[in-house]
Parts: C-alpha cells; structure tokens; sequence
C-alpha cells in the first residue's frame, strides 16, 4: 500500500507472517466482535439519546453540533477511508445543503422532513456534477479539486445576494415533525431530531460500507490497476462513492441549520474542511465510527478548551494535528482495537489507518 | 511454424499480428507474431532484455503498441484498454504480484467474482446474494490450495501463496486467456511444483501463455513455446524443436555468455545478429 | 497597439504575479516531484519571508538594505525547509503528510500572529526602486518590473542548475530512481532535504518580494497556499517547466480575473484549473513517473 516514490516498497521490508488467523476460529472471533460492537453501539446511541434528560441547554446545543459535524466527518471517511480519495471539499455540500434547508423553510415549508429531502436531494446533484469531473483525478490532484470546489462554494455563498451574501441566512424558523404539528424550539427536541438525521446517515454509511459497492471502493482504495486489471471500471464506483458522500454531508448540512437556525459562509470556511479531514485520521480512517469518536474530540478540544487558552484556537488544533499523526498512527479507532490493528498496521506499513469491517 | 495439433482444437485463441513497441528509436517489440491455439499452454522464453515483459504489457492492454494486431478467439481487441480486454476474458498475473493486500484473502477473490458474476456497484447488502458470490469466492481459494489462510491479509502472505491468490484471482474472472508473468520467480523448488500443478490443473478451457526463466517448469508446462531475443521472435516450436535450435542455443549464448545464461541475471547484450542468416538479422 | 496600450497594465501585473507565484510555487512542485511528500506549511513559509521585511526594513530601507532582508529570508527559509524535510521524513502517506504540515502551518499562522499582530502590515519597496516609469505611454511601478526581471533570472539559474550541473543531474537522478542513486552510494535523503530547503528559500524570498505588493497579514499564508496549489496542478508536479507555465498562467488569469469579477475571481481561476485538467489531468508539464497517486 505504500509505495511512494523512494519509500521502501511493500516487498522488501521484511514482513513476518503472523500466526494465521484462518479457519474455524477467526470467524467466530470475527462474530463476537461484531456482537460486541453491535452491543457497544446500542449502549452509545441510549446514551446520546438519554442526553436531553440530563443536559441543560448549552451543552446540548453543543452536542447537537457535534453530531452535525461528526456526520459530515463520516461523509469525508467514505471518500477518504473507504474509497481512498481524500477530499478537502466535503464542506461543499454540507453547505449545499445547510442553505438549501433553510431557504426551504424560509420560503417553502418548515416541515424537517421536506428540508432533509431537499437538503440532500441538491446535495447529491451538485455531488454527481461535480464529482464526475473531480473522479477524474487521483491522489493530490483529486485534493486539490476538491479542496478548489470547497472554496469556490465558500466565495459562492459569500458573494450570492440571493443566499444572503456575507451576511449569511438568517430567521430560519423551526422545524415541525409533521404538517400542522407544532414547532420544535425546546433545544432538546431538535437534538433528538438531530440524532435522528444522523443516525439515518451513519446508517447509509455502515451499510454502503457492507455492500458488493463497499467492497469495489476498498479495491479502488488498495490496488486501482488490479481493479482495471480484472475488468472493472473505477469511475462508476468513485463516483458512486462520491455522491453517496455528498449526499451524507447535506444531511449533515440540514441537520446544522436546523439547530443554529442560521448559516452563514464563515461555515464553510477552509477550516472546517481541514478539521474534517484531521478528524477522520485521528480516529481511524475507514472505520466510520472512528471518525465519529475523532470529531467528537476535535470538538470538544477546540471548542471547551480554546475557551481557556482564548484566541489559539488554531495553535491548539495544530498542536492536535502533530501530535496525532506521531501518536496515533492508526487513529483512536487503533488505539481501540489494539493488538490487531498494530499487527495489520505494522504488516501493511499503512499510512492510512484501519479498515471497514467487510 | 505451423498451429500444431496437439489434440486439441487447432482454433487460435490468441493471435498476435506483426505486433511492435517503439519508444523513439528503442524498438522494444519487433514485428512479432504468435498464434495460441484455445485451451493449449504457450509459453514465452527468451534472455534478459528480449522484450518478453513489453510483449506482456502490450497484450495485457497497459501499453499501447505501436503497430500490429492482437485477436482474442477471432475478435480485434488491439484498440481495447485493460478493462475492456478483462472483460473479453484476457486476464494476467503481475511480476509483482497484483493484489489488494490490505484486503483478506477471500475478499480479493470476493472481488474478482463480483465483478464476474454479481453487481459490483450495488450499495445494499444482500444475505443471500453475498452469500453465494462468498462460496463461490472461497470455492476458488480451495482450488488454489489457500482455504487454510482465507481470512488472512493478503500482505501477510508468503510470496508463493500471494501467486496462488493471484491465480484464485485470475480464475474467479472466467478467463478464456491467462497470461502469467514470470510466475515462479522467486519461488522454492517446493512452491514452484505447486504451482505447476496448479497450470496443469487448469481447464481446458483456459489458454495459458506463460513468460518464464525457469526452463524446467517451461519444459514441463509448455506444449509449444516462442523464444524471443531483442524484441524479436526467432524460433517457435515444441519444446524438443527449441530445444534443438541452433539460433536458439546461439542467442542465450551471446546473450549470458556462459552456458546457462537464463540462471543469471546479468543483463543481456542486445547483439544477435548471426551473420550466416540474413533474414534473421536483427537491426540495430 | 491601442488594444496593448489598455492592457499592458494588467499583463505585466499578470507578469508580475506569477513571477512571483513562480518562487513561491517551484519549490512546492519540486518537493512533490522529488520526495513526494504534499507540503501545506509552504503558504506558512512564505508569509514568514514576507514578515522578514516587516521586521528588518524600514520606510526609509534602500537596496543594500532589501537584498540583506532577502538573504536572511533565504536562510530562514532554509532552515524551516531542512526542519520540515526531517518531520515529514518519518511520516508516510499523503494524508497524514498534509495533516502534519496543515498543523505546522496552523502552528505558524499563530505564532507570527503573536509576534506581529493581526493588522495588515505593509513593507516599502526598497528607496530608488520605489518609483514608476514610463512604459509605452502608462505609468507602471519600477519594483514591479524589478520583480518580472528578479523571477526571470532566478528561472533561468534554476533550469541552468537542474541540466546543466552535476548536482541537478543527482536531482533529476533520485527523483527517477531513488534506489539506484542509493545503489551509488548517495544519501539520497540528503540531497531531497536539499530540495526541500531550497524550495522553502525561494517560497520565504518569494514571500518576501512579494511583501511591498501584497502586505503581511494572517490568512496572507491560506491565499497564497492556495494559489501554489493550483499552480503546481495546473504546471503539473515535480517540473520547473511546469511550475513556471502554470505560475505565467495564473498569474494572467488571477489578474484579469480580479478586474473582472472582483467578488468572483476564484471562479475565473478555478474554471481555469478545471479546462486545464480536463485536457491534460496531470498538468501541463508533469515529471514522468510522478503520478501523484496515493499509496
């Protein structure tokens, strides 16, 4: 996997086999490990649903936003982790989609349901337009178009009279579950609506993540010529992957403007995209959960702590930045793993920590 | 040089029509022909520097020739990519061995069946469907010998058994023609006859063209065999034909200027010029 | 005649920026080309150059004192190239690569921040240089011409050092086949730290001629980051061929771009990258065997 030019190649460092994990033994291991996550996920999703209970509003405005954010970081994880692509320009459609919601409820319907349909509807449009030229490229030149159409989205909003211009879009009302229903505004219930988007979301996410479509992105992440080499095309998978994680990050989008009843194109600043990248090898990129747990992080750090240390907000993050990638080779989801991401990590001399579970 | 019967359908599978690879004024491949016929075992013999890797690239569809046609059961597919001669069932295996290595042994199959048998673009998860491509996956990686390590990295297998996955690969594509780049280099005596048990346990459907050093393994494997010096091919036959030919014997002479020069890897002199045969006569 | 005489202002300041894109650009391609490592902290490392001429020169600052301010700008470009040639050495992959230096330069961002504050600060163009002369019948700012010839010049050193001299053949060496430059015995790794810290000297002396046109200012180092990028993309990767096309090219087109659509100029610029890619996807001028793909 690696093969830099003037790295040592895969072949000749010295791999020592482990013991074989083969047979009847690994795929019950493989079993109760999945029972265990499956466990461990419904623990987390009782517990972040329990929040509102117990949490006065600020922090669960907070926690809401966190979860806004973290499904964007998963949409970034699908093209970055899973399919190999990583991309500086998911903030595109997040944006995409936060204004979209709210001229939707502006103008349109306050139902969140129609918002969340519209957000991700444009979402995944723009994705498929602008992904089909974007796929074209790979490596850092796919950075840097993705990263151009990220900030040519944040000049777009910037300076479009239409969407408020730098003054963003405000007076987006709130949301109503159904029609003539009454309108969310305690702070707690828009979190559960939240919740609820992202765990639609995260949900595409795990399982394009399992599907014959999940599998031809990891090809295209581990050996692209091979894939050519047994006859199938690449594009239709990258772009694939590319509108999928587009349309996750306009969900995401919708869920952000739902909360904050505001956007703005500060929000989709370069900045954000970077801290979406970061917070994807932080936690584990490819693992969908990993990420989830990184931006959580990233957060919480620079939002918590930067209230102690005002104004270096970005020293901070750049301190997090070098010191996760000498720490944490594999990201939190390596840590979490342990004894078989090192054996895999060490085997695969991978830059690009862990894997999705197939 | 006729398309020998050798009780097999004298049908050609594979034909390669004066092919050449120019680079400038390097002529890597020079006016080959060869003619596999379906379902024999071909293989491609000659020094270092012959050509026979540019030759593989050509008809494997990464280089484009200069000139020359390559027919796959009748069927042009000279102006054919990678993909689209993967397709038309034209599969190789690499020098290095081509896998998804941070992928697990029955998941790189997995893919190769997919792409062959189920819908590799379907984003929902199947039980049954994904079931069956998984037996049929794990069904090639029995044939192969490499059940025993089905969950394993594809990393952290041993270099025989990454070529053995390659073969599950190759075969897990249906192929009609497998090409096999140098697929014993590199390996033990021990790991060297699995492998050639596994060629001869092919179908007879497949046509196998093999590059090789290793002469045993040719001699054993091959029913007919070219031979290939300076981009250029200067003898085909069975083996006891090759065998038996001077210009054969006088090109690895020059070329390693030793006995068996095929044991070495001193790089080839690329003059093979005999002047006692003017139509062989390779410029330079 | 009459159409140059209305635009020859825009295309020698079309000139002028990418001759200065140029410096700044070249060093980022060459570090690609040869170490394959995606450097983000290059932004960063200009804006330090450029903040050189903040600290050391004065209004009243002549030539003598500008090219002093340019050679400890060159050093301290040096410096910052050999230190971050050694972090990034240990670190593989793209990802991480971008992560890593995306965070030095986050690092930087703040602590030139601190020191100088968060104002725009301007750097006077040295005392005789300072003024403007008379060009086919348009006024048009000497220092700016100084730039043109200054970036003209460095081009031509650099190609003359690149094929014509020992060294650059050991460049152009380890940059196609590490291993057998390593095979002669050559520590490879010290002739891409070279590169590196000669990138990151003409980026801080780029930054630094740059200062009296463009200030001094945070977020000064996330405009011309994003500026190299697209040069390095456009010119194609590992060339100074390409680094010097594509640096032309956007310069022209960032220009007319901004007296076009001052609010939209990036659209111009982008739109331009993507006809570019669409025709050529590596590049004008890409380095064979750099293919940019990820590991």
């Amino acid at each position: 996997m690696t093969s830099t030019s003037g790295g040592p190649s895969p072949t000749s460092a010295s791999i020592e086999r482990p013991t074989p994990a083969g047979g009847v033994g690994a795929s019950s291991s493989r079993r109760s490990r999945a029972r265990l996550g499956r466990l461990v996920g419904l623990a987390v999703f009782l517990v972040l649903a329990a929040l509102p209970i117990f949490l006065a509003p600020y922090p669960i405005s907070l926690a809401g936003r966190i979860l806004a954010f973290a499904l964007l970081v998963v949409s970034v994880d699908v093209l970055a982790g899973l399919t190999g692509l990583p991309s500086l320009g998911q903030i595109a459609y997040f944006g995409v989609g936060a204004y979209t919601g709210g001229l939707v409820a502006i103008h349109a319907s306050d139902n969140a349901f129609v918002q969340l349909g519209a957000g991700v509807l444009v979402a995944a449009l723009v994705a498929a337009v602008t992904g089909a030229v974007a796929v074209r490229a790979s490596g850092i030149v796919f950075l840097m178009v993705t990263l151009a159409i990220g900030e040519l989205t944040h000049k777009l909003a910037d300076g479009l009279d239409a969407v408020g211009a730098s003054n963003g879009l405000a007076g987006i009302p709130p949301i109503t579950l159904y029609p003539g229903g009454e309108p969310l505004v305690l702070a707690g219930v828009t979190y559960w609506w939240v919740l609820l988007v992202f765990l639609i979301g995260f949900g595409v996410a795990a399982t394009v993540s399992r599907s014959p479509l999940g599998r031809s992105m990891r090809g295209v992440r581990e050996a692209e010529p091979r894939l050519a080499a047994i006859g199938q095309l690449s594009y239709a998978t990258k772009l694939a992957a590319y509108v999928i994680a587009g349309a996750i990050a306009g969900a995401a989008g919708t869920a952000w403007t739902v909360q904050t009843r505001f956007i703005s194109p500060g929000d989709l600043a370069f900045s954000v995209s970077a801290i979406a990248l970061l917070s994807v090898v932080l936690g584990g990129a490819g693992t969908l959960w990993g990420p989830v747990i990184g931006a959580a992080v990233v957060v919480l750090i620079r939002d918590w702590v930067s209230g102690y240390v005002s104004g270096h907000g970005e020293l901070l993050l750049g301190l997090l930045f070098i010191v996760a990638v000498y720490a944490l080779p594999n990201g939190l989801a390596g840590v979490a793993s342990g004894r078989l991401r090192r054996r895999r990590a060490a085997m695969a001399g991978a830059p690009v920590a862990g894997e999705g579970q197939p | 040089m006729s398309a020998g019967a050798m009780g097999e359908t004298a049908k050609p599978m594979l034909q390669v029509v004066d092919l050449t690879l120019r680079y400038g004024a390097l002529t890597a491949v020079d006016s080959v022909n060869l003619t596999v016929s379906a379902g024999s075992r071909h293989a491609l013999i000659g020094p270092n520097g012959a050509g026979k890797s540019s030759l593989f690239a050509v008809l494997g569809g990464t280089i484009r020739a200069t000139t020359g046609q390559i027919l796959i059961d009748g069927e042009d597919v000279t102006a054919q990519n990678e993909v689209g001669r993967a397709r038309r069932g034209l599969l190789r295996t690499f020098q290095h061995s081509s896998l998804f290595m941070g992928l697990s042994a029955v998941d790189n199959v997995r893919l190769a069946v997919e792409r062959k048998e189920g819908s590799p673009l379907r984003p929902w998860p199947s039980r049954r469907r994904d079931r069956r491509v998984t037996e049929r996956a794990e069904e090639f990686l029995e044939t192969v010998g490499l059940t025993s390590r089905r969950d394993d990295i594809a990393e952290s297998l041993s270099h025989g058994e990454r070529r053995q996955l390659e073969v599950a690969l190759v075969l897990a594509c249906s192929p009609r023609l497998v090409l096999f780049d140098e697929p014993t280099a590199g390996m033990s005596a021990a790991e060297t006859h699995r492998f050639a048990e596994l060629v001869e346990a092919l179908p007879s459907s497949v046509t196998t063209v093999i590059v090789e050093h290793d002469l045993d393994v040719v001699y054993r494997l091959a029913q007919r065999i070219s031979v290939l010096a300076a981009g250029r091919l200067i003898c085909e036959g069975t083996p006891d034909d090759v065998r038996a030919d001077e210009a054969v014997n006088e090109a690895y002479l020059r070329a390693g200027r030793s006995e068996e020069p095929l044991f070495t890897d001193r790089p080839a002199s690329l003059s093979v010029t005999r002047p006692d045969d003017e139509e062989n006569e390779v410029p330079r | 005649m009459g159409w140059l005489d209305a635009n020859l202002v825009s295309i020698l300041n079309g000139l002028a920026l990418g001759g200065l894109l140029f410096l700044i650009a070249v060093g980022l391609s060459l570090v690609f080309g040869t170490m394959d490592v995606l450097n983000l902290a290059h932004g960063a490392v200009s804006l330090a150059g450029a903040y050189v001429g903040v600290a050391v020169l004065s209004p009243s600052a002549g030539f003598g004192d500008f090219v002093v301010a340019l050679l400890i700008a060159a050093a301290l470009g040096l410096v910052l190239g050999a230190g971050l040639a050694a972090m990034t050495h240990m670190v593989s992959g793209h990802l991480r690569q971008a992560l890593l230096t995306l965070g030095i330069a986050l690092v930087a961002g703040d602590v030139l921040r601190e020191i100088f504050g968060a104002d725009v600060e301007s750097v006077p163009a040295p005392l005789g240089l300072d003024g403007s002369i008379d060009v086919l019948g348009n006024a048009y700012p000497v220092y700016r011409l100084v730039v043109i010839g200054v970036a003209a010049v460095i081009a031509l050193v650099l190609y003359l050092l690149l094929d014509r001299t020992q060294l650059g053949a050991l460049v152009r060496a380890t940059v196609a086949d590490r291993g057998m430059v390593e095979a002669l015995g050559v520590r490879s790794d010290l002739v891409l730290a070279g590169v590196f810290a000669l990138g990151a000297a003409l980026a801080a002396v780029g930054g630094l001629l740059a200062a009296p046109v463009l200030g001094a200012a945070p977020g000064l180092d996330d405009t011309i980051l994003l500026l190299a990028l697209v040069v390095v993309v456009v010119g194609g990767l590992g060339s100074v061929r390409g680094a010097l096309m594509g640096a032309l090219l956007v310069g022209q087109v960032q220009t007319v771009g901004v007296s076009l659509l001052p609010d939209q100029a990036s659209f111009l610029l982008f739109g331009a990258m993507a006809l570019v890619l669409l025709v050529k996807p590596r590049g004008l001028f890409p380095v064979q065997g750099v293919s940019g793909a990820n590991p």
